[in-house]
């Protein structure tokens, strides 16, 4: 009898022992939450990390590239816009790991565009397309990226088409390089080139994100073409007719389109009072800048969801 | 050829980290033990018996001397092909089963495949381990690695054995075939040489012992001649429930068990002894001269000769 | 006659590792990683031969100087401890017989080891790619090295066993295997530092196994190929050092008093 109310004893001062210590723990995070974020990086510098890593510098840099990954699909989650850890922890795994190629295709779609659709640091993406074609020089994608940046970002057209005409001249290159790098010059702003490149882009990737950012891009392309086009016709209508028409039917009835044009979601367009043409759902369609209601902006991607 | 000649071996230890002082394992140790013998190697624990071994077997350096092995050099490693060891708490591979240990050490022994593996069947049988030889040995009791200690001692059929402690761990039963065992390699003509702190055992077994006491040799003598030394006493073994007080009168020391008397006075007064048995009719068993034991030989030489008092060497 | 013997102690090491269970659960632990992998290959697409590969010889890479570091260890102080020494040189079996059988003994159970864990890399790669590449080939190499880390570890753990203590082996072995990999950055530094520290450094640098050689898996992870001239010079290095500690474990062992 006094071994089994030893026994009871012992037990219940384990279980008390058990439940303070898991206790205490959640109490350490609570008050350590905002550590967490820095948390990420543990040790950030490269070099430093290239030595802990004992030579084994190929596994380290898968580690960081999936902590890259999961990293941004975590804060796109919480729709916070705040990337500020997707720079250092690419540049970690590309110095690891200079073929880790993905990480590169990540970097050039993600670290510059503005939050909430990335880390807005074009600057980054740039370094990191060079460091990356200096280590894989043979890879036409690093040279596309560098060149959409030099285009998208910085508004350079010159060192764009260079960039595009050194990835024309690879043995193995998409058919759209030496067509970009020509049109750079004339036809910069026009809906043809966006579409070529934004369709390089889904050619030149199998990251599920990158090819979904890359369609809902192309689909605006569209939306943006159509209202652009519309807005066209109903110039013509204005001119012809002399009165706006009051829906988008009339010019069908009049003969300038066939058809009701539909948005990328099936729906159809339409006209607004004030003679503006307006998506329908213009809040599920991201990236669009035309056909949207005055002084609201296109709500953010749906990537990494 | 002697089987074994020990020339002023001698062994010390360096001790201490900073300050080495030197520990002293052998005082220069001269001994000759003849082939065929059995000898007895006694003294306390940490008296040198092991070192000794340790050293003709070439586990441990010498400091200064050297020794010779069935007339060979001890360092010649074609002397081992000789010679049989068993160590003192002997400990083996875990995971090997008895049979397999046996035929690893005959490989080792350079024993021919072709008679191996009876050589250990008769091996185990020889030491009683038959039924045990597919087990693992770390499921072993300690005697019964003690006796696969003797079977790898003797699997070789070497001419010469050393057996550190044999009967440390054994229980009575265990004891007895040890001591079969050594008097049976006695009759095979080997030269078999024990060290033990059990006294009864080397006075039944052996030819000739030696003392050790501190790394010092004490005496060395045959048992035959040590024991014999008659001390001039009689012991009178009779049947009797009580002891006739005429016995104790004459100054014996005596001792009643059951129906059993025993008496012990000194030669002199054998007849008159008997002279009582005859006059209270109490029947004689037997009357045997009392022999010194070995016991008292080594209680006494353990000292060093300086300090004996009593028989010398 | 001699290279019986130390074939039968070779034999007879290997036999006692492989029935000491310790050796199945550092296996059962590289499999896990082995699993881990394919799972860690899901999460970045386009990657996965990249990550199996990564992870899986990296797995067998450290295990196996673990397993090569403690069982080494082990398996040579141990029988100095527990005095099964004994009766093993009691026979005509030369102090020098048994540092080699145990050194060959120990990486043969490290290759038995590597072979079925590199098994398990393969299957895990074709579960992942479906099928074979001609640069899967290059994995063999890099496999082949790290097998050639495997006999220098083992030759290093030997010779500290031949004199320390257990944990103090361990501790050096280990230690030599951390430097060793960082031998590069050493060979570097000593070359930029002067006088005493830069003679001191060039020593040491150059005296230190250098595992960084022999590393090559993120390589062939890419499916690069390694140059047949680090194959001969890895062997050649391999070979070298092994001899090198093994003798001076044997150099060490001749001489010592077993207690």
């Amino acid at each position: 009898m006094k071994s089994r109310r030893a026994t009871v004893v012992t037990a219940a001062v384990l279980l008390v022992s058990m439940g303070g210590a898991l206790g205490v723990l959640v109490a350490i995070d609570a008050t350590q939450r905002r550590a967490v974020a820095q948390q990420s990086l543990y040790i950030d510098s490269p070099k430093v990390l290239r030595r802990l890593s004992l030579g084994y510098t190929g596994l380290l840099a898968d580690i960081y590239w999936t902590r890259a990954v999961q990293y941004f699909g975590e804060q796109h989650h919480k729709g916070s816009g705040d990337f500020r850890l997707l720079a250092p922890l690419l540049q970690i795994t590309t110095q690891l790991d200079p073929k880790l190629f993905p990480a590169y295709q990540f970097g050039a779609n993600f670290l510059s565009p503005k939050p909430p659709d990335g880390a807005g640091l074009p600057g980054a993406a740039l370094e990191l397309m060079k460091f990356g074609i200096a280590h894989n020089p043979d890879q036409w994608p690093l040279y596309y990226n560098l060149g959409f940046l030099y285009y998208t970002e910085l508004n350079d057209y010159a060192r764009a088409s260079d960039a595009f005409a050194a990835g024309a001249k690879l043995p193995i290159t998409s058919e759209f390089m030496p067509i970009l790098a020509a049109r750079m010059a004339q036809h910069a702003g026009e809906f043809d080139t966006a579409r070529m490149l934004w369709f390089t882009t889904y050619q030149s990737s199998k990251d599920p994100r990158i090819r979904q950012n890359a369609v809902e891009h192309l689909q605006a392309l569209r939306v943006d073409e159509d209202v652009t086009r519309l807005e066209g016709v109903i110039s013509k209508y204005r001119q012809q007719t002399g009165h706006s028409p009051s829906r988008i039917g009339d010019l069908e009835q009049a003969g300038f389109i066939h058809g009701a044009p539909v948005d990328v979601k099936g729906h159809p367009y339409n006209l607004a009072a004030d003679g503006r043409v307006e998506v329908q759902d213009w809040k599920d369609i991201p990236f669009i800048t035309k056909g949207l209601p005055p002084g609201e902006k296109s709500p953010g991607p749906h990537v990494g969801k | 050829m002697s089987a074994i000649e020990i020339l002023d071996l001698e062994k010390s230890y360096q001790v201490g980290f900073w300050r080495k002082r030197e520990k002293v394992g052998l005082r220069p140790l001269r001994l000759t033990i003849e082939e065929g013998e059995v000898f007895g190697f006694l003294g306390p624990n940490g008296a040198g018996k092991t070192t000794t071994l340790k050293l003709l077997m070439g586990l441990v350096f010498p400091t200064a001397g050297s020794a010779r092995i069935l007339g060979k050099s001890m360092d010649d490693p074609q002397v081992r092909s000789q010679v049989g060891f068993l160590p003192e708490q002997p400990y083996f591979y875990d995971h090997l089963t008895a049979r397999e240990l046996l035929n690893y050490y005959g490989q080792l022994s350079g024993i021919p495949a072709k008679g191996r593996s009876s050589r250990v069947d008769q091996m185990l049988t020889r030491v009683g381990l038959t039924d045990s030889a597919e087990v693992q040995l770390r499921k072993f009791s300690k005697g019964m690695l003690q006796r696969v200690g003797l079977a790898q001692a003797i699997l070789h059929d070497p001419k010469l054995v050393f057996l550190d402690e044999p009967m440390s761990g054994l229980d009575p039963m265990g004891r007895r075939e040890v001591r079969e065992l050594i008097q049976q390699l006695h009759h095979e003509g080997k030269t078999v040489f024990f060290s033990t702190h059990i006294l009864s055992d080397a006075e039944a077994l052996c030819d000739r012992v030696a003392v050790i006491n501190q790394g010092e040799l004490r005496g060395v003598g045959a048992v035959a001649e040590l024991t014999s030394q008659a001390e001039g006493r009689v012991e009178i073994i009779f049947s009797a429930t009580k002891m006739p007080p005429a016995l104790t009168q004459l100054g014996a020391e005596s001792r009643l068990r059951g129906d059993i008397a025993s008496a012990v006075l000194p030669e002199a007064q054998q007849e008159a002894a008997l002279e009582i048995l005859r006059r209270e009719r109490l029947r004689l068993i037997s009357l045997t001269p009392v022999r010194k034991s070995l016991e008292e030989y080594y209680v006494q030489n353990l000292q060093p000769t300086e300090n004996r008092k009593g028989v010398g060497v | 006659m001699s290279s019986g013997r130390v074939g039968y102690i070779a034999f007879n090491t290997f036999r006692e590792a492989v029935r000491d269970r310790v050796l199945y659960n550092l296996i059962a632990f590289a499999v896990l990683l082995s699993g881990a992998a394919i799972l860690v290959g899901e999460i970045s697409i386009d990657i996965e031969r990249l990550v199996v590969i990564n992870l899986g010889l990296t797995a067998i890479s450290l295990f196996g100087v673990l397993i090569a570091i403690f069982i080494g260890i082990g398996l040579v102080s141990k029988e100095i401890d527990k005095r099964t020494l004994y009766t093993v040189l009691s026979r005509p079996v030369q102090r020098w017989e048994f540092v080699v059988g145990k050194f060959f003994g120990l990486t043969g159970t490290l290759v038995v080891n590597t072979v079925f864990m590199a098994i398990g890399v393969f299957l895990a790669l074709l579960y992942t790619a479906h099928r074979f590449e001609k640069m899967d080939a290059w994995v063999l190499v890099a496999l082949y090295f790290i097998v050639l880390q495997f006999f220098v570890v083992c030759a290093l753990s030997l010779f500290f066993s031949s004199f320390s203590t257990p944990i103090m082996s361990a501790v050096f072995s280990f230690a030599l295997f951390i430097i060793g990999n960082l031998a590069d950055d050493l060979r570097g530094f000593a070359r930029m530092t002067h006088g005493f520290g830069g003679w001191l450094a060039t020593v040491i640098a150059y005296l230190v196994p250098n595992f960084a050689s022999m590393n090559v898996i993120s390589q062939v992870a890419h499916g690069d190929p390694v140059s047949g001239q680090l194959i001969l010079y890895n062997t050649l290095y391999a070979i070298f050092y092994s001899a090198m500690a093994i003798s001076g474990a044997v150099l060490i062992f001749q001489r010592r008093n077993l207690k």
